[in-house]
């Protein structure tokens, strides 16, 4: 983890956490130790919930899809960005994924509780502003915001 | 500053404080430090669980509790006794004459807390059922359980069930049958045998609600006491006339699975204050699903393992099986007082058992209101923790190097006051041997660094 401060008042923080695709012991790291760091930075408990929600979820996406990821969060007092960009086999079908209930979950994964078809359908109900971009073969980029500000 | 916002029942006894640190390892919260050879208390971070009360060795932390000759002040002296209560006592005791000792030591009348559980089973369940319920629910029993996760899960506290546990349901049924039989509202005192700590916080300063029911709590060790005397300096077993009755099933709602068992949909019971902790993190982090309620119980065994529960808790829970198969399903009934069935009250309990007030998140986790400030002071906490060991010695003072990282910038300690830095300033000349001498009898006090063959450990070899 590194911090990274600014000029004046204006303060960011920043995490950066990597994920192994298949390590589903370790999922869901990322996203508690940012809810330490929130909690301990005030944050409203309702938007704490909404950022772990995402990136928990998008955290099990990448262990369940891809094959390796990176994790950047970036938190300042007006709103916290999260970016995760994975090496995988990518989305063909956007629109198709972003439906609630589809899947592509292999049964093993499945069997562990995973790949319900809600992961992104959650993440963009809870995020304020949501961006994905995938290309076949090369892997996806999820784009996350939830602003602090708005009470 | 610290605020004060809470009523705690636990109380450090200076004096009797030798700065041991034991206290400070155990308790969940990082709410202890030792400061000048004593422990001291963050007041906003306690639970009241009772942890550092199970290990110090000395007594020096105690319960507060209220004077037993108080209940002389009412006319009706009502004992509202909870089931590990009877537990505590060997199989030759039976309830009725722990019943009758309590009538001889004082009480006008005696009644089991537990007498409440079938109403209130059936009340979560209809909460339960409600499409405006946040799941899972978490149980409200246990009044550690509800402060840990003010102060530690504030995103939490709307899960916790807002229904009164069977204490508070059981206190105003019986003000209310009192009342109804002609006694006067201020004549009634009502008093708890608390098996723990956090029992008597919760009644001095209740969550959710705007008073308490209760009029004094007496500490369970000492009613054991008491009750014990009593029956030892009785000449003959007498039989009483007024066997206590109880749905078997009722009386074990205070242990684990006691209360779980009775809510339909899936249930969880956690017992154990670090497991309870462990669950809340995973259920913070929205890695549970598919559970409709959690009974969660800061003691190993729930209240059995109460840390005024003078019983082995294992032994207590055995006892108990057996008295509940005993009991099987006989229809609830008052130990004694005037006779009516509480569910001729069923109207007038439902509308009292839910919480008036909601219950507000504490978050003692942060480190400013402000947020720009706490990112200011978490960018020093990490620097600072660049320094620190990381092995949690707490020789500084503080459980945990974060824990010392974090009072650094909130100005509760320095820099210097870990032994690995003072070395290390020693080293390059920037620290007086002198002078990390004293910073460590500043914090654990004059003369702590001399030689002593009077230490608690070598006292007790000699015993």
């Amino acid at each position: 983890m590194d911090l990274s401060q600014c000029f004046n008042n204006y303060f960011a923080m920043h995490f950066k956490y990597e994920i192994q695709g298949g390590d589903f012991t370790n999922a869901g790291q990322a996203s508690s130790q940012v809810k330490q760091v929130l909690k301990q930075l005030n944050v409203d408990p309702k938007l704490i919930k909404r950022v772990v929600v995402c990136l928990y979820e998008a955290e099990v996406n990448v262990v369940a899809h891809a094959w390796s990821g990176v994790i950047d969060v970036e938190v300042n007092t007006e709103r916290i960005q999260i970016v995760l960009a994975d090496k995988g086999p990518g989305i063909p079908d956007i629109s198709l994924a972003m439906q609630k209930g589809f899947s592509t979950a292999s049964p093993q994964v499945r069997e562990m509780g995973f790949g319900a078809g809600m992961g992104l359908p959650n993440i963009e109900s809870n995020a304020d502003e949501f961006r994905i971009n995938s290309k076949v073969n090369e892997g996806t980029t999820v784009e996350i915001m939830v602003y602090l500000s708005q009470a | 500053m610290e605020r004060k916002d809470f009523h705690h029942a636990l109380t450090i006894l200076t004096d009797v404080c030798i700065g041991c640190s034991h206290c400070m390892r155990v308790c969940p919260t990082e709410a202890l430090r030792v400061r000048n050879g004593k422990a001291v208390l963050y007041e906003n971070r306690c639970i009241d669980c009772g942890e550092c009360f199970k290990v110090c060795p000395v007594r020096a932390i105690i319960i507060e509790q209220d004077d037993l000759r108080q209940i002389f002040d009412y006319k009706h002296r009502v004992a509202l006794i909870p089931s590990v209560f009877f537990g505590q006592f060997s199989d030759k005791v039976t309830p009725a004459a722990v019943h009758d000792s309590l009538i001889e030591i004082g009480f006008t009348d005696v009644f089991e807390v537990e007498n409440s559980a079938e109403m209130l089973s059936h009340a979560i369940n209809r909460y339960i059922a409600s499409p405006t319920a946040v799941k899972p629910v978490i149980s409200s029993f246990c009044p550690a359980v509800v402060r840990l996760i003010q102060v530690k899960f504030p995103a939490l506290v709307d899960n916790i069930m807002l229904l009164k546990p069977p204490l508070d349901i059981s206190a105003v049924y019986y003000r209310k049958r009192l009342v109804d039989a002609g006694a006067k509202p201020e004549e009634i005192g009502i008093f708890y045998i608390t098996p723990c700590a956090a029992k008597i916080a919760a009644i001095k300063s209740p969550v959710g609600e705007d008073s308490s029911e209760i009029t004094g709590v007496i500490n369970m060790d000492t009613m054991y006491n008491q009750v014990l005397k009593n029956i030892r300096h009785k000449s003959n077993d007498s039989q009483s006339a007024t066997q206590p009755f109880i749905k078997g099933k009722s009386l074990m709602w205070s242990l684990t699975n006691g209360e779980s068992g009775h809510i339909n949909g899936n249930c969880l019971a956690i017992d154990g204050i670090d497991s309870a902790i462990e669950f809340l993190e995973k259920l913070e982090g929205e890695e549970v699903t598919d559970i409709d309620f959690l009974e969660i119980r800061s003691c190993d065994e729930g209240c059995a393992g109460g840390v005024l529960s003078y019983g082995n808790r294992f032994l207590t829970v055995e006892r108990m099986r057996k008295r509940s198969k005993q009991m099987g399903t006989t229809q609830t009934a008052p130990i004694s007082g005037p006779g009516t069935d509480m569910w001729d009250l069923y109207p007038y309990l439902l509308q009292r058992i839910p919480l008036v007030e909601p219950i507000k998140p504490r978050n003692m986790v942060k480190l400013d209101e402000d947020m720009a400030k706490a990112m200011k002071k978490m960018e020093r906490v990490q620097r600072y923790m660049c320094f620190l060991p990381g092995i949690d010695c707490g020789v500084c003072g503080a459980p945990t190097c974060r824990a010392l990282a974090e009072d650094i910038v909130q100005g509760k300690a320095a820099i210097s006051d870990c032994v690995f830095l003072q070395k290390n300033m020693e080293h390059s000349r920037k620290l007086h041997p002198d002078h990390s001498y004293r910073i460590m009898e500043r914090i654990w006090g004059k003369d702590r660094l001399q030689k002593d063959c009077n230490k608690l450990q070598n006292r007790n070899l000699e015993s």
